[in-house]
């Protein structure tokens, strides 16, 4: 199998990354286990969305958006059914679908290996990702919350420190 | 059929992924269900990680609370220690002041009693050096008006006699010294002998007859005899009887605590005096000088 290629898009070459064999569902299991199971010990640690990174990191190296599409809807999904019943399914999915979309769109067309560019696109994503959840909650749940909050820069920001260095340690999952 | 352009292709799966997922959160809300079937399935394959993540996390605890973090606990304990200790010494030390408290109370007490009787209260600040005599020395002396052979007492009895007085302080022969002697009488049968010491805690009551009766528990009180202790001081109590030859050995425990003396009254007379005549009657009759108590009477050797 081919492990990484080039993709070509006008004058720019953009690598797209193969990973080993079951790196995607392991690295997709442990992150839901830990997001469903770390708070109860360390409620600080909710703030991480690590489904959500995953997301945009398979979606941003993979470069492929119908791919990316359909991990993001199968880790929000499973983010959605290990939620509780307060969750409806496919809350997240939406969310994270459309992630994963945009994150294997724009890593198509930029280099995004740059630890600032994750950075960068990463809080874009979370705000983004957010964005998507109030407005499927208002408009098809009737849950309005508010737009704008303190915590949502924050846990963008703690989101996005955190996925450069979670993006630098899923890169050893690469193939060579 | 419509050919989709395989640029669109992406979008166009987008976008039924997404109405797939709006059309299942509108059957949920539709219908209030909550597509247990899924949850069931997730949390089935879920929940054994957690348990045993659990369980491992509980493990890993189990050893930081009981070994990392005895070091905190042994910081603490210490840090207990020291503040335990340093309250047991503020108790002892209140102990001390509430026990100095009540004793200075009863001397208080005793002098208002006495309001005609000339006395001073003094401290015991020291002991003898030889370890055979049973001397104690008191913070008084010659320029609070105290003289040798003045009688010294507590609430509770007889003490002894100053047998020698300082500019600033005395020096008091305790009643238990062997070379102590005070006129002494049983209180119920005012049987008059003299009680001296033998240099042990108890005192003895010498020359009492065989043939006078003499029980356990009955009281000794001073006889005023030796013109040093007025009549009816206590002096002790009959603890032990022995037939002797030719006169019973009898032993009494005494009244004041000798082993222990804080506080004492230092009776500033060396004339006769009558506490419990002074007690309700002026001045004149007891004191000859008339004088205030805390002024120092004459000297006058009995």
């Amino acid at each position: 199998m081919n492990e990484t290629y080039d993709l070509r898009i006008g004058e720019s070459h953009i690598e797209v990354h193969k990973f080993r064999g079951g790196a995607i569902f392991v690295a997709t299991a442990v992150a839901l286990l830990l997001q469903a199971s770390v708070p109860v010990y360390l409620s600080k640690f909710s703030v991480l969305d690590l489904p959500l990174l995953l997301t945009i990191y398979f979606g941003l190296s993979r470069r492929n958006p119908s791919t990316g599409l359909l991990l993001g809807m199968t880790i929000g999904l499973l983010q959605d059914s290990l939620s509780g019943p307060t969750v409806p399914l496919g809350l997240y999915g939406i969310a994270k679908t459309i992630i994963g979309y945009l994150a294997s769109s724009i890593g198509a067309r930029l280099d995004t290996e740059h630890p600032i560019a994750r950075f960068a696109l990463t809080m874009v994503f979370f705000c983004v990702h957010q964005a998507v959840i109030l407005v499927t909650r208002r408009i098809l749940l009737a849950q309005p919350d508010p737009l704008f909050t303190l915590r949502l820069v924050i846990s963008a920001g703690v989101n996005a420190i955190i996925g450069v260095f979670l993006f630098m340690a899923l890169d050893k999952l690469r193939k060579n | 059929m419509v050919a989709i352009p395989s640029r669109h292709k992406s979008l166009v799966l987008l976008a039924g992924v997404i109405l797939l997922q709006v059309l299942l959160l509108a059957v949920q809300i539709k219908r209030d269900s909550q597509g247990r079937l899924i949850r069931v399935w997730t949390v089935g394959a879920v929940s054994p990680f957690q348990r045993a993540g659990a369980s491992g996390i509980g493990g890993i605890r189990g050893i930081w609370n009981h070994y990392f973090a005895l070091q905190n606990a042994s910081r603490e304990n210490e840090r207990l220690r020291s503040e335990n200790d340093t309250l047991k010494l503020q108790i002892n030390q209140l102990q001390s002041r509430a026990a100095e408290a009540d004793r200075l109370a009863r001397l208080l007490n005793f002098r208002q009693a006495h309001q005609n009787v000339p006395m001073l209260g003094a401290r015991v600040i020291g002991t003898s050096a030889d370890t055979q005599s049973q001397t104690v020395y008191l913070d008084r002396g010659e320029r609070d008006g105290i003289k040798r052979n003045m009688g010294v007492i507590t609430p509770d009895g007889v003490v002894g006699k100053v047998i020698e007085a300082y500019s600033n302080t005395s020096q008091v022969l305790l009643l238990s010294d062997k070379d102590s002697g005070v006129g002494a009488m049983i209180s119920e049968s005012r049987i008059q002998s003299p009680v001296g010491g033998v240099g042990e805690p108890l005192l003895s009551m010498k020359y009492v007859p065989n043939d006078d009766e003499v029980n356990l528990g009955q009281h000794v009180v001073t006889s005023g005899m030796d013109r040093i202790f007025p009549r009816d001081l206590p002096v002790g109590t009959v603890s032990q009887i022995k037939a002797g030859n030719p006169f019973k050995q009898i032993r009494i425990r005494p009244s004041a605590n000798l082993e222990r003396l804080e506080e004492v009254i230092v009776l500033l007379s060396l004339q006769p005096l009558d506490l419990k005549k002074d007690a309700g009657t002026p001045a004149a009759e007891a004191t000859p000088s008339g004088k205030d108590t805390a002024t120092p009477p004459k000297a006058e050797k009995p």
